[in-house]
């Protein structure tokens, strides 16, 4: 009673000022507190998951080796036309200090690896002038630095210090889309043998189109047997299903390693039956990968289209097939439209987990079957190329937002069920 | 007639078609565990049938080794802390999207859910960037957080399906009551969406417990699981030691699938 007695003069006045007014604030702070619950999850995914994430996307754009290893060469190059003439000497003899003192600092084995990136021997150029400063004549930088190197004459070489000099860059970006900017300041295809990553983007999309396409070929059948059995017998099999799914991804890919080798399993199962006459490769291959892949991401596509298929009333095919439509025209007209979000949730979930897959594919598969997650993991691990693993996420990560987008307005996210 | 003698007739081979072919995916789906399984007691390292004999021998290895026991304890410990976090933080978002007044849902829903979507890699590539100036790189907490947070969409999607059918009646009820907003919550709430708490930090568990490439890339040795454990070993020379590990894996699996259809039932009970 005593608390009706506190709230209720507030309540009371907001209502004789404007009562539309108070179930407006009634409702703002309804939303607040709804809003509330979800902020400990929004704080913690920011600092585990989204800042990480948009911190390696920024990288795709950054480059700040090159600027903090040679400040006064940066500056002067600024102003600096580009070819075909060479930079004034001024840039000549500053290079030759900011070399020197990057040396001393420690700054200038990163600078030297960032440029690496733009150029293959750009490290060896730079490492090589500085051990080779000390020892020069005495002359002017300018005609000494072309002697220990005569990349240092062509303006060429300035061009691209001057563009890895810069705190922005889009290179990396156009990297990842086998791009370069040109001499002209145009944006021309790399060479040939360096162009691989519009081939891998392009592998990645087709190996996940494939499975997407085998899963829903090979799942869309055992998802309406499954929701047309009866109870018992469909529970008794939807443990073929569910206890793969809840199989460890490496157990099953691990399972499928010891199957494909050449001795293994299933090629003297072959080579026994007569169906080959010896060992077929059947790893380190697309078949692998795509054996693997199947495997592990078929039993979402049935699960999502078993969901849909299993609320959806016979009664309507039934009315068809007797009002005279042919069974397979009844099928195909009346109950697979009735099918779509299972159909959508399924192709979506295979797909965009296949784009980002990376342990299948780097267990079962080949040489010439690395999937973008694997060059991500590469150019970081390996090459230390900071830059070009970021761009190449962010591709990946705008392809994953685009499919999710069109499932969300095809499907609606809402319909994301787990077991 | 004919016609639907013969409609009748194509109808049923159709349906027999299905069988036959289901069968076949299904028996693709299950044979690589039932085949791969009996290798683990092969007494000859060769991975092919027939067996030369049948030993636990390998069984032995794993629990002998001091690495493959630190493996399976860290596992647990990594999963079980990662798996509390993240049920809690999903668990409290799933109620505040399920309210009809929750704000910019569009906009939240699909953060709450990224982490299940965004390519596992970029995961990880991302947190060794940010993880590594924090010296949170080779550590447990580190590999705890970032398995807490891909855990947590599937708390927070099983959660929501289960609030679907509660009925926000109860809660004003006990509010008119005289409840608490805490107790209504303990004592009204929470009982009912119980089931799809416990079926989301299954999943969250089942994440962390089966998660690879984050632990590649922020877990140092110290902090190896039993998948990265098994990774190490497929790459290097793969042995039946790694089978017997699938072995034990596909047991707990099994626990966990019968868990959550245990789960299930009471999911579906109170409604119908």
């Amino acid at each position: 009673m005593s608390a009706m007695e506190l709230t209720s003069p507030g309540r009371a006045r907001s209502r004789t000022v404007d009562p539309r007014a108070g179930y407006r604030a009634a409702r703002r702070r309804e939303a607040l507190r709804a809003f509330l619950l979800a902020v400990p999850l929004l704080v913690f995914l920011s600092a585990t998951f989204i800042y990480p994430i948009g911190k390696l996307l920024l990288m795709s754009v950054q480059s700040e080796e090159v600027v903090n290893a040679v400040p006064g060469t940066a500056a002067l190059l600024a102003g600096w036309p580009g070819p075909p003439e060479l930079p004034s000497p001024q840039t000549f003899e500053t290079l030759a200090a900011d070399l020197q003192k990057a040396q001393q600092e420690g700054s200038l084995a990163a600078a030297a690896r960032r440029l690496n990136n733009y150029e293959p021997g750009f490290r060896t150029l730079l490492l090589k002038t500085v051990r080779q400063l000390p020892s020069t004549s005495g002359r002017p930088y300018s005609e000494e630095l072309p002697k220990i190197d005569k990349r240092w004459g062509e303006a060429e070489t300035w061009r691209l210090l001057k563009r890895a000099a810069t705190r922005y860059t889009p290179d990396f970006l156009l990297t990842a889309m086998d791009r370069k900017v040109g001499p002209s300041q145009t944006i021309v295809p790399v060479e040939p043998s360096q162009a691989i990553y519009v081939d891998a983007f392009i592998r990645t999309f087709s190996i996940s189109a494939s499975v997407t396409l085998i899963c829903l070929i090979l799942g869309y059948p055992v998802a309406w047997l499954l929701a047309n059995l009866p109870a018992r017998q469909s529970n008794l099999l939807m443990i073929f299903v569910i206890v793969p799914f809840w199989t460890s991804l490496l157990v099953r890919t691990t399972a499928w390693y010891v199957l494909l080798q050449p001795n293994g399993v299933v090629n003297s199962l072959l080579v026994g039956s007569g169906l080959t006459s010896g060992p077929i490769a059947l790893m380190f291959n697309r078949t692998g990968v795509l054996i693997g892949m199947t495997h592990v991401l078929l039993p979402f596509m049935i699960l999502a289209n078993y969901a849909v298929m299993r609320g959806i009333p016979p009664v309507y095919q039934r009315a068809a097939v007797s009002l005279g439509a042919h069974p397979a025209l009844a099928f195909l007209r009346v109950y697979v439209p009735q099918t779509m979000p299972g159909i959508g949730t399924g192709t979506f979930l295979v797909f965009v987990l296949a784009l980002g897959y990376y342990i299948t594919p780097a267990l079962l598969g080949g040489a010439g079957d690395e999937m973008i997650s694997q060059i991500v993991a590469l150019q970081m691990d390996r090459q230390l190329n900071w830059g070009l693993a970021g761009a190449l996420s962010v591709y990946l990560v705008i392809f994953t937002l685009a499919v999710y987008v069109v499932f969300n307005k095809l499907v609606g996210v809402d319909r994301l069920r787990l077991g | 007639m004919s016609v639907d003698t013969t409609t009748v007739l194509t109808e049923r081979l159709a349906r027999r078609g299905v069988r036959i072919f289901s069968a076949a995916v299904l028996i693709f789906l299950v044979a690589p565990v039932l085949i791969v399984i009996p290798l683990s007691f092969n007494q000859s390292t060769y991975f092919s049938y027939p067996m030369t004999g049948a030993t636990l021998g390998w069984y032995e290895t794993i629990f002998s080794s001091a690495e493959w026991r630190a493996a399976i304890v860290n596992s647990f410990v990594i999963g079980l802390s990662a798996t509390a976090i993240a049920t809690v933080l999903g668990t409290l978002a799933a109620i505040g999207i399920s309210r009809p007044s929750f704000p910019f849902r569009g906009l939240i829903v699909p953060i709450l859910i990224a982490p299940m979507i965004i390519p596992i890699v970029i995961v990880a590539v991302s947190l060794y960037l940010v993880f590594a100036p924090l010296q949170l790189i080779n550590t447990h907490l580190g590999v705890v957080l970032a398995h807490a947070a891909l855990g947590t969409p599937f708390v927070v999607i099983t959660v929501t399906a289960r609030l679907m059918a509660f009925d926000n009646n109860l809660s004003r009820a006990a509010a008119g009551l005289g409840a608490s907003p805490w107790t209504s919550f303990r004592r009204v709430m929470l009982p009912q969406i119980l089931p799809g708490v416990a079926t989301g930090s299954i999943f969250a568990f089942a994440t962390s417990f089966d998660e690879v490439v984050v632990i590649l890339f922020i877990g140092g040795t110290e902090q190896r699981t039993i998948p990265r454990q098994m990774w190490a070993g497929i790459r290097d020379q793969i042995n039946p030691t790694i089978l017997a590990m699938a072995g034990l894996l596909t047991i707990f699996a099994i626990v966990l699938f019968l868990a959550i259809g245990w789960l299930q039932g009471r999911n579906s009970a109170p409604s119908r």
